[in-house]
């Protein structure tokens, strides 16, 4: 359903004209397939975020081409929805007011927002603090609330740039959990972005490894591990240390 | 056994909250004591000075009953107060229009920028006597001095503001389908309010300069022309009612925008004190 086609991206440094061009994406082509579960893994600065931006349609690719359902997508749309690596909540809103925003946008009117926006809270587990300022809650329920925003949209495509990279490994292993279950629950395709080996292995059916300078794809790798992963210990089966073994030694080669 | 409470934790450690109890747990009884003394001794000197050149507590008093008595104080002061407001209220809404167009749009800024910092830099008592000139002694004339007062703080922080909304709020409007307007509207003004908020306190206090500026040069009414009028007949108590009535008015005012500021921009105030 989503296709990228030979993506570049090239950043050059605005005030300076003189200084060469930065290499972000280099001929990246890949595609995910319908309720697929996809993770982009990579080292810092290999243009992770960059690559997500683009399938976002928040910064344009200068060659190649993104195709949801065979339409070419070149501007942020209904289908695809974002969960910001910082968060990217409006620190002047309540929590329930961040999850409304996105509805706001579409211009839901306020009583129907407001019982979409609780029960997707209640879905990320934050039924109570619906009246908290985000800097009054934690950093895990923050991106919580970011993913509540997200999901009460709907989207055909959840793009997630590292959502969890700053929380603490407790809490990143409950909401990897959540997130699973809903996955489950919903037919949505998920483009995860982390530069956990354990965590890509864990949630996804398919890691996409990336390697920076320039930012390109240096292979895939099938995740053939059975579902539902939050029950038992997938992380003991040999398989899993196995597929980890594997990816870490290409994201070394 | 249930887990106690917050407050059974805290009652069990003993640590209520203690009772105000020494004298300075009562800062307002000791400012108003400091107050106090103030007049007694500003009554001792003053009924022992030259009437001409200062007067004494007492005297002011029953000087501001007299010229409430008649009206005079408070149709001057209404005079005053309608200028104020007029001028005021055009500050605020040029002044957040235009910094909201000169933060977002390059092309804006550098259209208007070289005639707001012209404006800006040069003093503004000088210009009052050309307006006069062209605007006559009216109602006009002193709107536009209060607002050459107060529009510069309002306009320059809301340029700032909006200039130091992060890149990636304005990135989450785009993401989720914002409109432009509702990215100014939902994203970009929250975002500077706090700013702009402070520039209209600053503005507050140049405004209340640049109305008295007014009404002395145009001196036909206002608080100002009672200023002048009893200033030219030497009868000093009656002009200390009207400067006490422009102080009460500078604190009433910055108070209520203060008040404003806490409201508008709660959540900054929250994150703030828990820093
Ligand atoms: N707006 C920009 N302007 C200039 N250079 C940029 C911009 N955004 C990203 N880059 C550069 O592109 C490269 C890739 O950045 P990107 O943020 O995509 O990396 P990343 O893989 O997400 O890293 P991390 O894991 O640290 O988040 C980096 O070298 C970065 O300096
Ligand atoms: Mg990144």
């Amino acid at each position: 359903m989503l296709e990228v086609r030979q993506l570049s991206k090239v950043f050059f440094e605005q005030n300076d004209p003189s200084k060469p061009g930065l290499v972000a994406l280099y001929d990246v082509s890949f595609s995910v397939r319908k309720n697929e579960f996809v993770c982009l893994l990579g080292p810092s600065g290999c243009g992770k975020t960059t690559l997500i931006r683009v399938i976002a349609g928040l910064i344009q690719a200068d060659r190649g081409e993104i195709r949801v359902d065979g339409k070419p997508v070149t501007a942020p749309g209904r289908d695809r929805c974002m969960v910001f690596q910082q968060f990217g909540l409006l620190p002047w809103r309540t929590v329930l007011g961040n999850v409304e925003f996105g509805l706001e946008i579409d211009g839901i009117p306020r009583e129907q927002r407001r019982e979409i926006s609780r029960r997707y809270l209640e879905l990320v587990g934050l039924h109570g603090f619906e009246n908290y300022y985000p800097h009054q809650i934690s950093g895990g329920m923050q991106q919580r609330v970011g993913i509540a925003r997200a999901l009460s949209k709907e989207p055909d495509i959840l793009l997630m740039d590292e959502p969890f990279g700053a929380v603490d490994a407790q809490t990143r292993e409950q909401l990897q959990e959540e997130l699973l279950k809903i996955w489950s629950k919903t037919d949505t395709t998920v483009i995860f972005v982390t530069h956990s080996i354990d965590e890509s292995v864990y949630l996804s059916d398919r890691v996409i490894v990336m390697q920076s300078r320039p930012g390109r794809i240096k292979e895939e790798v099938r995740v053939e591990l059975p579902r539902p992963r939050w029950e038992g210990d997938v992380k003991a089966d040999p398989r899993f240390a196995e597929l980890r073994a594997r990816i870490r030694e290409s994201l070394r080669g | 056994m249930a887990t106690p409470t917050d407050e059974q934790i805290i009652d069990e450690l003993g640590l209520r909250r203690e009772r105000a109890r020494s004298i300075y747990d009562h800062p307002n009884l000791i400012r108003a004591a400091s107050v106090l003394c103030f007049l007694a001794l500003w009554e001792v000197y003053g009924r022992r000075s030259d009437p001409l050149l200062l007067t004494y507590p007492t005297a002011v008093f029953w000087a501001a009953i007299q010229l409430i008595r008649t009206g005079e104080l408070l149709r001057q002061a209404a005079v005053s107060l309608a200028t104020l407001g007029v001028g005021f209220g055009v500050s605020i809404a040029l002044g957040v229009g235009l910094g909201l167009l000169t933060g977002r749009s390059r092309v804006a800024e550098a259209v208007l920028d070289p005639h707001l910092n012209a404006l800006y830099a040069t003093p503004q008592v000088a210009l009052t006597p050309l307006l006069m000139m062209w605007l006559g002694l009216g109602f006009a004339v002193k709107v536009v001095i209060i607002f050459l007062f107060a529009f510069f703080p309002i306009l320059i922080n809301t340029t700032s503001g909006v200039k130091n909304v992060s890149a990636s709020l304005v990135e989450v409007g785009h993401a989720y389908l914002a409109s432009e307007r509702q990215i100014l509207f939902k994203v970009v003004f929250p975002a500077a309010l706090p700013f702009i908020m402070a520039g209209i306190r600053l503005a507050v206090g140049r405004a209340l300069v640049g109305m008295v500026v007014a009404e002395l040069f145009t001196a036909i009414t206002g608080l100002g022309a009672m200023l002048t009028l009893y200033g030219n007949l030497f009868e000093t108590a009656k002009m200390f009612v009207v400067i006490v009535v422009f102080g009460l008015l500078g604190v009433g005012l910055i108070r209520a925008t203060q008040a404003l500021e806490t409201r508008m921009a709660r959540w900054k105030e929250t994150e703030r004190a828990n820093r």
